[in-house]
Formats: structure tokens, C-alpha cells, sequence
């Protein structure tokens, strides 16, 4: 199982859902940190809208016009969202539910009208994405990936998420000071000359652009799961935001890993002959996770002398 | 400025102490106030208030709930906009003086289930020496220890700062400010809600700042310890009531302005006898 | 076409699919309204993305026990049961750790909707003739709503206005004060829960037709609406009953005069049409009342600030106030007064001097707090108490 085969079939699906949960998890940090955490609910139901957008526009379902209309209608969303916020003065959840949800329904009308025209845009991958097909054909086995030709056949998604979980990783590493300053403490943070409104909305492009490359590969349920569960999961083990990011990494991979193989392989353990949605199943991990977490985690109860209400 | 003469006063106008008529030549005021009007939505907050602090006070605001206490102060730090009105900082505007300003905020304003330790938050009046990307060394933790323990809580300094009490976490806050080293304090209502002893060893340090040079301004919600703790007060009412050193401000007519029906006038002569018999703070 | 649409003449089942419809967005609008006060608009994303796993066992196991997959009460108990628990989880987790509302809101969701889209792929890899489409629940109907269906949704949601008139005084109480709620009898958690059980019914009631993210829309959607019209609460949820039945009417009528339009899309889309109308021309809250509102409250208070100044004898320093008082006639182009604006400055102090000694007057104290600044004395006092302050202006430092 080890062998060439893994190499091939198994390998680079794994790696990149682990790296598009990661990408995800570390902006879900401070979103879950600034009680922002449905923002990335928002944002992975307009990917939906901004697909339909990118393949009437363009007519073909290739990925960087769905990638560049997934980001455009996650750029219009936020903006909609604050703008219906600060006009009908409505709590943010109020507002984010008015935007996303009337997005999606453009999106899907738009959808039906589009169904017309031979190429069918594949809504069901769009949800949960075909993460198990994104195999590496050219590879023979491990000593593949010290072949520059047969590295050319990677699935691209692979190179792609790469590179979106660089940019995050390092985006945040250079912020992660002033932005936990303004988290906890935003008039203060403004007092320093801290650019507040800035940080804010550089986190939420953040977590739109670990949306968009992840979309492609994994689809948008595995985006909102890894935004949430795997901080959430860590802000029960420690005190620390350096060890609460530690901890968010760790079982962001965890939940791909061990989700991919019970998607690929539980099935054949069970006497079964195909396998489930691999999306589904790191979901549904990452939240068993963050189950176990709630019930035994060391730093779960919430602080003691007056935390606010 | 707006020039002001004993016969052009305005309803509402501040008493001027001798220091600020003396402004030609002495240096320029902490805080300059000029026609600051704040409102939200459509009832003024603060409405036309004119605010000198000279350097080396420790000034008090004080006025009834809502009197535009907390506004006041927000908007002189930049975090409101204010309707009309002008705000100077040692003669500058806000933008160039910000390292010299420290901002205790209400303790209420901050989530304390955050992941930090107590070293954490005074680290943070450090930003503006560890930037984004400096690491933190050992002297940086030994500023740090050192403004913890001047507030006397060197022994917190890795607690989760959910587990403190309140008068606890009000230290905390004063050591960050210490961290930043700055020539003017701003504090809201440091002392609600804190124990004695934490309120005594608040009080001595904000002495000693003082006697460094320093400015404070702190809105202040106990009327029993104005006498007390500050030489200037700075009575608010939406409008700016009266203005200067305690002595000379802190009268039952000037209080009566400024609460109106609300301050009982046994109160306030009891507090009048408490000054009188020459209650100094420590 | 769409006049005949509008008017029900379109045909049996066209006319009883409108009003299914309408009942639906009637009671979505009104439980949506609750939900809105109570500050979890988004609860209702978890509960319908929480149905998912309950619809795919129900199907699993309708198919197990030899039954047709597709039966739509089975799936409606099935999804009724596993949102319900969503809603547990949600509240244990707020209630046991330290994860805040919308972490919880966004964990139950995502993680029931994956363990559901688990469950489809097995459902899709199982031998079972009729599948459920996972395409449809998501996405809602596209045939437009089907006449079966319409008959029970019509009937569900007339059932949930019921619920909801009967139960209107206590979830009114809690939606607008739960404190208060709570000291006058009121059990604050079973009406909550009382409130979910609605949502979890009309979310139901909805996933088959509209499908699951567009449900939302209907709920949050004519509250927000309604919100911008009104500040009462009690106005506020018959408006967002009207505004949701509105919507439904018009998107199905729209809906029924082309085949290819689906349902559920066009009726959030008039939903969300009529909440832009709202927001531009609500009379108070709107957005062209209230920079109407802002634009006239800055004028007054620069112009208070302005008299006052001239009378004073001080120079102005805003452009703007020496603006506004240039336009009024009130000052000349040097700053300094006109005979009307010297009038108006001195009525502006005595107002000033008034007020001021109202205020440090105990026996004042309501009135006192009506100050702000604009507002004339002569609004507050009768001319009688007025002359009695005025008896008392010299002793104070100011302006008689």
C-alpha cells in the first residue's frame, strides 16, 4: 500500500488537502479570536455565484477564471456586507446573511440559465470538490519526486496550494503582532497608530484568498470546517496565541490526513467496495476532533474573573 | 486659541487658572481643547468644549453618567470623530505626537479570555520598539518585569490574564502604559471597580509619574477622592462646567451645575467638610 | 403574462403553488423576525446545513426497510431530528467552553453538512433506483415548486403561524428583553426553545422547495426589511410576515411565466429587492432619510455653536459655521454680526443661561436631562416657569 501506488494515487491528494486545510486554519485563528468566524461561511457560499459569473463570462470551466470570479465575488461580498451593516445598522450576522445568501440565489438562477448552453458547470464539485482525483499519474513511485519530468505531471492544485499557503504563512508571520494587538485591544491599538481597519480587512482577504485556492481542490465545506474547527480545537488546549497556532497546524493536518484515508480506505475496511467524499470525511474528522478537544482539552472552560459578556 | 477676556465669558465658561493665562511663556499645554463637539447619532455627547491641561497636572474629568466623560477623552485620542471642534497635543496634532501618549482604556472594553499572559499585554506597550518583526529579547522581558513590579504584580507575569481579578487586570494595564514611557497618561475610570489596595498602589504611581514631569488625565468616577488624588479638575456636562485647580473648582455651586438634581446637597457638604479638614491622599 | 400570473389566473397549479408559497414566506418572514431580535440570525444557516446527515439516514434507512427513498415526510422527520441536534450542540458548546456563538454556529455547520455529504456520496455509491439528488436540496427544486409539495408546505406553514400567534406574547417579551422577560414569569429558555422549534419547522418546510442556503434568505432577509421600517417589535414581525409573503407571491407568480425559472432563486431575489427599496427610502431609517437627518443635525449644531460665538464676541474659526451663518443672514462676510444675527445670538445665550440654570436646579432633574444643546427651552417649560428661572439668571455668571 506503501509503494508506488500510494506515490501516485495517494500522495498528492493527501498533501494537498493538508495543505489547504493548513492555509485555512491559520487565518481561522484570528477570525475565530475577533468572533468573525462566519466570515468564512459567507465567503465560501459566494464562491458559487462568482463561478457561474467566471463561466458565462468566459465560457469554459477552466480554473483560473473560476479562481479569479471566486475572488472577485468574495472581494464584492465583504464589501456588500459591510455596507448593509453600516446603512440598516444590523449586527454583522444579520447583514452577512442578506449578502451571501442573495449572491447564492443569483448564482444559482444564473446557473439554471446556464445550463442551456452544453457545458455543465459542475455544482457538486464546486461543494465539496473531487480531492481523490487529483492523482499524479507520471509518478513510479518515491524516487518520482526527484524526477524533474515527472514532476511536471503533479496535479496543479498541488503547486497552486503551495504557493497560497506561503503567501498566508508569511502575510501573517510579518502581521500577526499588530494584528493581535487590535484583536485584543483595538482602542488601545488604535491609540499606537496601528492601522485597525486595515489589519481587519487584510485578515478577511486572507481567509478569502485560502477560500479560493482551496475551493478548486477540496471545495468549499472543507473551507468553512477549516476555518473553525481546528482553531476552535486549539483554543482548547492552551493559553497562548503562538501555541494555540501551533496547535491549530497540527490538527488541521491531522483532520486531512486521517479524513482522507477513512474516505479512501474505511469503506474497503468496512466490506464496501467504493469510497466517500474525502471533503466530507476531513470535515467530519476535523469536527470529531474539536469534539474530543471540548470534552478533555486542558484550556476549554471559559476564564474566570470577568471575562466579558 | 481663542483669546478670552474676565468680560466675554460664555455660559458654561472655564474658570482659567493663572498658569494658563501665563501660556506665552510657559511651555506648551499637555492638552488643548478648542470647540470639541461629538455626537452620536443625534443627541451631542459633548457639545463645544474648550479643554486646557497644562504639563506636570494630574487632572481629573469628572460629570454625571453620560455626561461625555469617556467621548471626551476618546475623541482627543482619535477614536471618534468628533462634529466640529480642534484637538492639540503639546501643540501638535495628534498624528505626530503619538509616542508620546499612553491609553489606559475601561477595563470592560477588552475580551480577557484572549491567549495571553500577563507579560503579554505589557509587551504590547513595547510595540512601537518591537515592530513587526524584532524578536523579543531579554531586555525587552526585563522592561517588561520591571513595570510589572512597579504596579506589584512581578509574580503574574505568566498568568493567563483571564484568571486575574479586576484589580488585577487594572495593574495590568497601567504597567503596559509604563512600558510605553510616555510624557501624557490618559486612563478611563482606572479606579472603578478595583480593591483598596490595588486603587492605593494605582494612586502611587500615578504620583510618581508626576513627580517625573509627567501629565495625567483620567476620567474619574469617585467624587469622594477627587480632593484627593488630583490638583486640576475638569467638571463636564456635555458642556464643559468649570475648569482648574481643585481647590478653586471643586465647590458645592460648581458641582451643583454640573449633577444638577442628582448630587444631594448633603453630599456635596460633606465633601466640602472633608476638604477642609485637610484630607491629603498619599 | 405576468399580470396573469399576479392575478392567479394562470392555471390550478400555478395559482396553488403561489399560495403554498406565500404561506411559506409569510411564516418564514415572521420566525425569521424572532430570530433577528434575538441577535442569531445565522442559527438558522447551522440548523439548515444541519439537516443534511438527517435527510441522507432517512433515505438510508427508508431504502433499508424496503420503502421508496424519496418519501418527504421521512426525510423532513429525518432532517427535523439531526438540525435539532445541531441546536444542541450549539448550545453545549456555548454553554461548557469558552467558543463563542458564531464559533459554534460555523462548527455545527460545517461539520454536519460534511458528515452529510459523506452520507450522499454513500447514498450515490448504493443500488437504490431512486436517488436522492443532492443537487436539489442544495439548490432547491428546479422544476418550480411541485403541486404535492405546494399542499404541504401551504398547510406546514399555516400551521407554523398558528404556533406563532398563539405564542406571540411571550417570544414578543424575550425577543425585545429577555431580562425583562425573565422577571415578569416568562421561561426565557423554553420559549427560546419554542423559537427554534419554529425555524427548524419552517427550514424543514423550505429545504425541498427553495433547497438549503435560500431558505436562510427567506428568514433573515423581510425581518431585516421589515426592521428598517418600524421600531416597534410587535410592527416589526407582522411586516416581515408581509414582506416574506410579498416576496413568495411575486417570485412564484415571476417564476410560473417561464419555464426554465426556478422558484426559489426569484423569490429571494424580490425579497432582496424589496430590502434595497427599504433601505433606500425607509422614512426613518432609511438610507436618504437619514443623511437627510445627518446633514440637517450638523447644520443645527454649528449654527447653535456660531450664535453663541458672535454673541460672545469671538472670532469663528469653521468654515463651515461661518458658511451656514453667512447663508442665513445671521453674520457678514468679516465674521461680524448682522442686526438679525445679533437678535439671534442673544436669544441664543438667554437660551444658554436658561438651560444652564435648569440644570443645577434639583428639583429640574427630568426635565434637565432633555438637554442636548439645540433643543429651546421654551419646548420643555411654560411661560411660567420660564419667568421663575429668569428670576434666578443674574445670580449665575453669564448673560442676562
Amino acid at each position: 500500500m506503501m509503494g508506488s501506488e500510494f506515490v501516485a494515487l495517494s500522495l498528492p491528494p493527501m498533501l494537498i488537502g493538508v495543505l489547504a486545510a493548513i492555509t485555512c486554519a491559520l487565518p481561522g485563528n484570528f477570525l475565530l479570536l475577533r468572533r468573525q468566524a462566519l466570515i468564512g461561511d459567507a465567503i465560501s457560499h459566494v464562491v458559487l455565484p462568482g463561478i457561474v459569473v467566471a463561466f458565462l463570462l468566459t465560457g469554459t470551466v477552466a480554473a483560473l477564471p473560476m479562481m479569479l470570479g471566486a475572488a472577485g465575488a468574495a472581494l464584492v461580498s465583504v464589501a456588500l456586507i459591510e455596507a448593509v451593516r453600516r446603512m440598516a445598522r444590523i449586527e454583522a450576522g444579520a447583514a452577512m446573511g442578506v449578502v451571501f445568501t442573495t449572491l447564492f440565489a443569483a448564482g444559482v438562477l444564473l446557473l439554471e440559465q446556464s445550463d442551456t448552453s452544453g457545458v455543465h458547470l459542475d455544482v457538486e464539485h464546486a461543494l465539496y470538490g473531487s480531492l481523490e482525483s487529483l492523482i499524479w499519474l507520471d509518478a513510479t513511485g518515491w524516487s518520482s519526486l526527484l524526477d524533474s519530468v515527472a514532476l511536471a505531471g503533479l496535479p496543479p492544485e498541488l503547486p497552486r496550494m503551495a504557493a497560497a499557503l506561503m503567501v498566508v504563512a508569511l502575510t501573517i508571520a510579518l502581521i500577526w503582532r499588530p494584528l493581535a494587538l487590535s484583536t485584543f485591544d483595538e482602542g488601545f491599538a488604535a491609540t499606537l497608530g496601528l492601522p485597525v481597519r486595515a489589519l481587519g480587512l487584510g485578515l478577511v482577504m486572507l481567509a478569502a484568498l485560502a477560500a479560493v485556492a482551496a475551493f478548486d481542490a477540496v471545495g468549499s465545506i472543507i473551507v468553512i470546517a477549516m476555518f473553525i474547527c481546528p482553531p476552535a480545537a486549539a483554543r482548547m488546549m492552551t493559553d497562548r496565541l503562538s501555541r494555540q497556532i501551533g496547535w491549530s497546524v497540527a490538527f488541521a493536518t491531522l483532520s486531512a490526513v486521517i479524513g482522507y484515508v477513512l474516505a479512501g480506505y474505511g469503506p474497503l475496511w468496512l466490506g464496501f467496495d467504493s469510497s466517500v467524499s474525502a471533503a466530507g470525511m476531513i470535515a467530519t474528522v476535523s469536527g470529531l476532533i474539536l469534539g474530543v478537544a471540548m470534552l478533555a482539552g486542558p484550556c476549554r472552560r471559559r476564564a474566570g474573573a470577568a471575562s466579558i459578556a | 486659541m481663542v483669546v478670552r477676556d474676565a468680560a466675554s465669558r460664555r455660559p458654561g465658561d472655564l474658570a482659567l487658572s493663572d498658569r494658563q493665562r501665563q501660556s506665552a511663556v510657559s511651555p506648551p499645554p499637555a492638552l488643548a481643547v478648542s470647540g470639541l463637539t461629538v455626537a452620536y447619532g443625534e443627541k451631542p455627547a459633548v457639545f463645544s468644549v474648550d479643554m486646557t491641561v497644562a504639563q506636570g497636572t494630574m487632572t481629573a474629568i469628572v460629570g454625571p453618567n453620560g455626561a461625555g466623560k469617556s467621548t471626551l477623552l476618546k475623541a482627543v485620542l482619535g477614536l471618534v470623530k468628533p462634529l466640529s471642534g480642534d484637538v492639540r497635543l503639546f501643540d501638535f496634532p495628534l498624528s505626530r505626537v503619538r509616542d508620546r501618549l499612553a491609553y489606559v482604556p475601561q477595563r470592560a472594553s477588552v475580551d480577557w479570555d484572549f491567549p495571553a499572559r500577563v507579560v503579554d499585554v505589557v509587551l504590547m506597550g513595547l510595540h512601537r520598539e518591537l515592530g513587526l518583526l524584532r524578536r523579543v529579547r531579554t531586555e525587552h522581558l526585563d522592561r517588561a518585569r520591571a513595570c510589572l513590579a512597579r504596579v506589584g504584580m512581578e509574580d503574574f507575569a505568566n498568568r493567563q490574564i483571564g484568571q486575574l481579578s479586576g484589580g488585577q487586570q487594572q495593574r495590568v494595564f497601567l504597567a503596559r502604559a509604563l512600558a510605553q514611557s510616555a510624557d501624557l497618561y490618559l486612563l478611563d475610570e482606572p479606579f472603578a471597580g478595583v480593591d483598596a489596595a490595588t486603587e492605593k498602589a494605582i494612586i502611587a504611581v500615578l504620583k510618581d509619574l508626576q513627580a517625573e514631569g509627567r501629565t495625567i488625565v483620567a476620567v474619574h468616577h469617585d467624587l469622594s477622592t477627587v480632593r484627593a488624588y488630583f490638583d486640576h479638575l475638569f467638571l463636564i456636562n456635555t458642556r464643559a462646567i468649570a475648569a482648574g485647580p481643585v481647590a478653586e473648582v471643586f465647590t458645592s455651586a460648581n458641582l451643583q451645575r454640573a449633577y444638577g438634581g442628582r448630587l444631594g446637597e448633603a453630599q456635596v457638604a460633606g465633601m466640602q467638610a472633608d476638604g477642609v479638614q485637610g484630607h491629603e491622599g498619599p | 403574462m405576468i399580470w396573469q400570473a399576479l392575478s392567479l389566473q394562470l392555471g390550478y397549479n400555478a395559482t396553488l403553488v403561489a399560495i403554498g408559497a406565500t404561506l411559506l414566506g409569510i411564516a418564514s418572514g415572521v420566525t425569521g423576525s424572532f430570530l433577528f431580535l434575538r441577535k442569531r440570525a445565522l442559527v438558522s444557516d447551522a440548523v439548515s446545513h444541519a439537516t443534511l446527515p438527517g435527510i441522507a439516514l432517512a433515505f438510508i434507512t427508508m431504502v433499508a426497510l424496503g420503502g421508496e427513498g424519496r418519501f418527504l415526510p421521512g426525510l423532513m422527520l429525518g432532517a427535523a431530528l439531526s438540525s435539532g441536534l445541531g441546536l444542541i450542540v450549539i448550545g453545549w458548546m456555548i454553554r461548557n467552553t469558552r467558543l463563542t456563538e458564531d464559533a459554534a454556529i460555523g462548527a455545527v455547520l460545517s461539520v454536519f453538512f460534511g458528515a452529510g455529504i459523506v452520507l450522499m456520496t454513500v447514498i450515490q455509491s448504493m443500488q437504490s433506483g431512486r436517488q436522492a439528488g443532492l443537487e436539489s436540496v442544495l439548490l432547491g427544486s428546479t422544476a418550480g415548486m411541485l403541486r404535492a409539495d405546494a399542499l404541504v408546505i401551504g398547510a406546514g406553514g399555516a400551521l407554523v403561524l398558528l404556533a406563532v400567534l398563539i405564542l406571540r406574547r411571550p417570544m414578543l417579551a424575550v425577543g425585545f428583553d429577555p431580562d425583562h422577560a425573565a422577571v415578569t414569569g416568562i421561561n426565557v429558555a423554553r420559549t427560546d426553545l419554542a423559537m427554534m422549534g419554529l425555524v427548524m419547522a419552517v427550514t424543514v418546510l423550505g429545504l425541498t422547495t427553495v433547497g438549503l442556503v435560500l431558505i436562510v434568505a427567506l428568514l433573515i432577509i423581510p425581518a431585516v426589511t421589515a426592521r428598517l421600517w418600524t421600531d416597534r417589535a410587535e410592527v416589526m414581525v407582522a411586516l416581515a410576515g408581509v414582506v416574506g409573503g410579498l416576496a413568495a407571491y411575486l417570485g412564484a407568480a415571476f417564476s410560473a411565466t417561464a419555464p426554465g425559472l426556478p422558484t426559489g432563486p426569484i423569490i429571494v431575489l424580490a425579497s432582496f429587492t424589496l430590502f434595497a427599496l427599504s433601505l433606500a427610502l425607509a422614512p426613518t431609517r432609511g438610507g436618504v432619510a437619514l443623511l437627510l437627518k445627518r446633514s440637517r443635525f450638523r447644520r443645527r449644531v454649528h449654527r447653535r455653536q456660531g450664535l453663541l460665538a458672535l454673541g460672545l464676541g469671538q472670532p469663528i474659526h469653521e468654515n463651515f459655521t461661518l458658511a451656514l451663518l453667512r447663508r442665513e443672514g445671521m453674520a457678514r462676510a468679516d465674521g461680524e454680526p448682522t442686526q438679525q444675527g445679533r437678535a439671534a445670538a442673544a436669544k441664543a445665550l438667554l437660551d444658554e443661561a436658561r438651560w444652564a440654570a435648569l440644570r443645577a436646579d434639583p428639583a429640574h432633574g427630568l426635565t434637565a436631562s432633555r438637554y442636548d444643546g439645540l433643543t429651546p427651552i421654551e419646548t420643555v417649560l411654560t411661560p411660567d416657569q420660564i419667568a421663575e428661572l429668569d428670576r434666578h439668571l443674574p445670580r449665575l455668571q453669564g448673560v442676562t
